[in-house]
């Protein structure tokens, strides 16, 4: 039906599924603080055993994030960093021998602007696994999805804690490669506990459909991933891993610094997952 | 792939404009408003009170007045003026408010929220939500807040929070970002009271709805003034509520030319000026699909006006709609027209437009120079100047001084 399961995405799900595997899924801002740095980053990643990972596009206005990811958008625009920066970095990453499955995460406004299918085509050819567009809701993602699926990029769609129960089963009807369900009603970044209700969600969720479910929006330690794990297939995890980005950069720290900085807090968050 | 679409009446859509792309974190309460708004207009009641608000509260209707003297100097058509800078708070935005506070009541929520850019928006929501008895907060840019130093104080006084925001170009834009981002974790007991015919569905259609008074009375005053409907109407289009507001009602009059009239600040290069619909193309903004100013890339360009209402890089769906479709004209005029016009309502009509308007009255008064004196001008006056004051006397002081 989907006409994906040559894609990484959707077989790295089933291998981990197969092998009784969760899996952290870092998010990265891709080109913040350079496209050098990002590239080393997943690299650096991929050695510590992530398999998903998603890569942020820089957006000037992305209502669905809160302050840490903002600001590294507005920081790698200012940059000069652009979309097609992206797909030259994913590019890149592929050809030096990344296996990582990538999702692009990237708002409407610039797959509109670019053109739905031209969009897709670059990203495909770059070497995206996925799509997820946060500010693309199923009422509007009709002409979207074929788009997709005929690129064989996996449409990743979001399910929120406001989302009524029938709508849920719904999304999870269309969604291909892994639902992203959104832990909180609100934005991204840092929190210290998930609403217990996200978990039963899930749970409840897990029981009528087979497509992988991820948990991301505030999971911020490895006890969280380890809670979120016991009924996803995996955490994601953004804010937090930026937030340790942006703290190096700001004191100053090289390449090689940064990236063995977040590198190691992946290492911690993903060790309740190996 | 470029298919060939045909305007579908798709809910929420204007042709091919509008939508609802938001996070599916916002796609429930979207929904319960769709819902509440569709059953509020349906309810005779609910009607009533709306009708005795914007009556005892806005003071409406507003005036229907003849500017002789401003028609003397143009040298053509009678123009007319639409006075709602005679409202409550001094300008449209009392009418949506009034309807969205009312809406809010209905229900069942506790706290507003609100965007603002010039601070309008945001003391008329400061307002509404006092006298119905709501908690309200407000965004508002912090360059916003540094040039509308009085509106700060007025919302305050009025019992409203000012939240300021600091990021991007710390604007409208800005500050609509992060209404949406408030609406994101609150909407269970708030609601969002956004501020123009922009955004997802069913504000559009909401905010104009609210706004169509404007429309409806001066459709019935031009009548029993003139015994017909004026050749042309004028209003500005920032986000394009005051203009939807006169220009709906009357919509299906096709004697009647309109024209919406942009911000064409000081020039038409990208960052110098908010003609959104001359300048831009169509894309993605804030929930909805329109025409929007941003980059190659399709990232939200910098915008500029001396009107802070203006100075938004996106416009309502709807006047996309009413472009594409040849209904309505978009035109522009930059600061320096807006300023001049401002000193010729001034001086001619003893009105002190705000700069927002005194676009469309440039627009008029050209107009109105080249056509007969038997033709009609309606203008949109749709808020009084006493917000821009200072910023008129800075500016006036700078050119004394450069």
């Amino acid at each position: 039906m989907s006409g994906l399961d040559d894609n990484r995405l959707v077989r790295t799900f089933a291998e981990l599924r197969s092998a009784g595997r969760k899996t952290l899924s870092p998010f990265l801002t891709a080109g913040f603080p350079d496209v050098e740095t990002t590239a080393a980053l997943l690299h650096d990643f991929e050695a510590r055993g992530v398999k998903v990972c998603e890569l942020g596009i820089p957006f000037s206005d992305p209502i669905a994030d809160g302050p840490t990811i903002q600001s590294s958008f507005t920081s790698a625009l200012d940059a000069g960093f652009t979309t097609a920066d992206a797909m030259e970095l994913v590019r890149g990453y592929r050809s030096a021998g990344g296996g990582i499955a990538l999702v692009a995460m990237v708002s409407y406004s610039i797959v509109f602007r670019r053109d739905a299918s031209r969009f897709l085509s670059e990203a495909a050819d770059a070497g995206f696994d996925g799509v997820l567009i946060p500010d693309l809701p199923l009422e509007e993602a009709g002409e979207f999805e074929p788009l997709a699926a005929e690129r064989g990029l996996a449409n990743v769609m979001l399910i929120a804690p406001t989302t009524p129960p029938q709508r849920r089963l719904q999304i999870a009807g269309h969604c291909r490669g892994f639902i992203y369900y959104v832990s909180v009603a609100g934005i991204t970044g840092e929190r210290d506990k998930l609403p217990e209700a996200t978990i039963e969600q899930v749970r409840e969720l897990r029981g009528h459909t087979d497509t992988a479910i991820c948990i991301g929006f505030g999971i911020s330690r490895p006890e969280m991933v380890r809670t979120v794990c016991e009924v996803a297939d995996g955490a994601i995890v953004g804010s937090a891993i930026v937030h340790r980005i942006a703290d190096a950069i700001q004191q100053g720290a090289s390449r090689d610094d940064i990236v063995a900085r977040a590198g190691e807090f992946v290492s911690e968050l993903i060790e309740p997952t190996l | 792939m470029s298919r060939k679409t045909q305007p579908t009446p798709r809910k929420g859509y204007f042709g091919e404009y509008g939508g609802m792309f938001v996070p599916e974190t916002l796609v429930s309460a979207l929904a319960e408003l769709d819902r509440a708004f569709a059953e509020a207009m349906a309810d005779e009641k609910f009607l009533a009170e709306l009708d005795r608000c914007h009556r005892e509260i806005a003071g409406r209707p507003s005036e229907l007045y003849l500017a002789r003297r401003l028609s003397e100097k143009c040298g053509g058509a009678k123009i007319y003026l639409k006075r709602e800078d005679m409202n409550h708070t001094g300008a449209h935005k009392i009418n949506n408010t009034l309807g969205q506070a009312l809406l809010a009541v209905r229900m069942g929520k506790k706290r507003v929220i609100a965007e603002t850019g010039a601070g309008q928006h945001g003391v008329a929501t400061a307002t509404a939500a006092t006298v119905l008895g709501l908690d309200c907060d407000v965004y508002m840019g912090t360059e916003d807040i540094r040039r509308q130093q009085l509106n700060v104080f007025r919302m305050e006084l009025l019992g409203a929070r000012v939240l300021p925001v600091e990021t991007g170009q710390r604007t409208l834009k800005d500050a609509t970002n992060e209404a949406m981002r408030d609406w994101m974790a609150s909407s269970e007991h708030t609601h969002y009271i956004l501020g123009s015919v922009c955004g997802p569905h069913p504000f559009p259609t909401m905010v104009r709805e609210f706004q169509c008074c404007i429309g409806r009375e001066a459709r019935e005053q031009m009548l029993a003034a003139e015994g017909r409907l004026p050749e042309v109407i004028v209003a500005c289009v920032g986000g394009g509520s005051n203009a939807a507001g006169i220009f709906h009602p009357m919509i299906d009059d096709k004697q009647v030319r309109m024209v919406g009239v942009e911000a064409a600040g000081t020039g038409l290069r990208l960052g110098e000026h908010a003609a959104t619909l001359c300048a831009g193309s169509p894309g993605v903004l804030h929930g909805a699909k329109s025409y929007v100013l941003q980059s190659e890339d399709g990232q939200t360009a910098p915008v500029h006006s001396v009107s802070a209402g203006l100075d938004y890089p996106g416009v309502g769906p709807e006047h996309s709609y009413w472009k594409r479709i040849g209904r309505v004209s978009y035109t522009c005029r930059t600061d320096d027209e807006a300023l001049a016009a401002t000193a010729a309502l001034s001086r001619a009509e003893g009105i002190i437009p705000a700069l927002e308007s005194a676009h469309a009255v440039a627009e008029a008064m050209d107009l109105a120079g080249k056509m007969s004196a038997d033709e009609i001008v309606l203008v949109n006056l749709s808020g009084r100047g006493d917000k821009d004051c200072n910023e008129i006397a800075e500016i006036l002081r700078r050119r004394r001084g450069g």
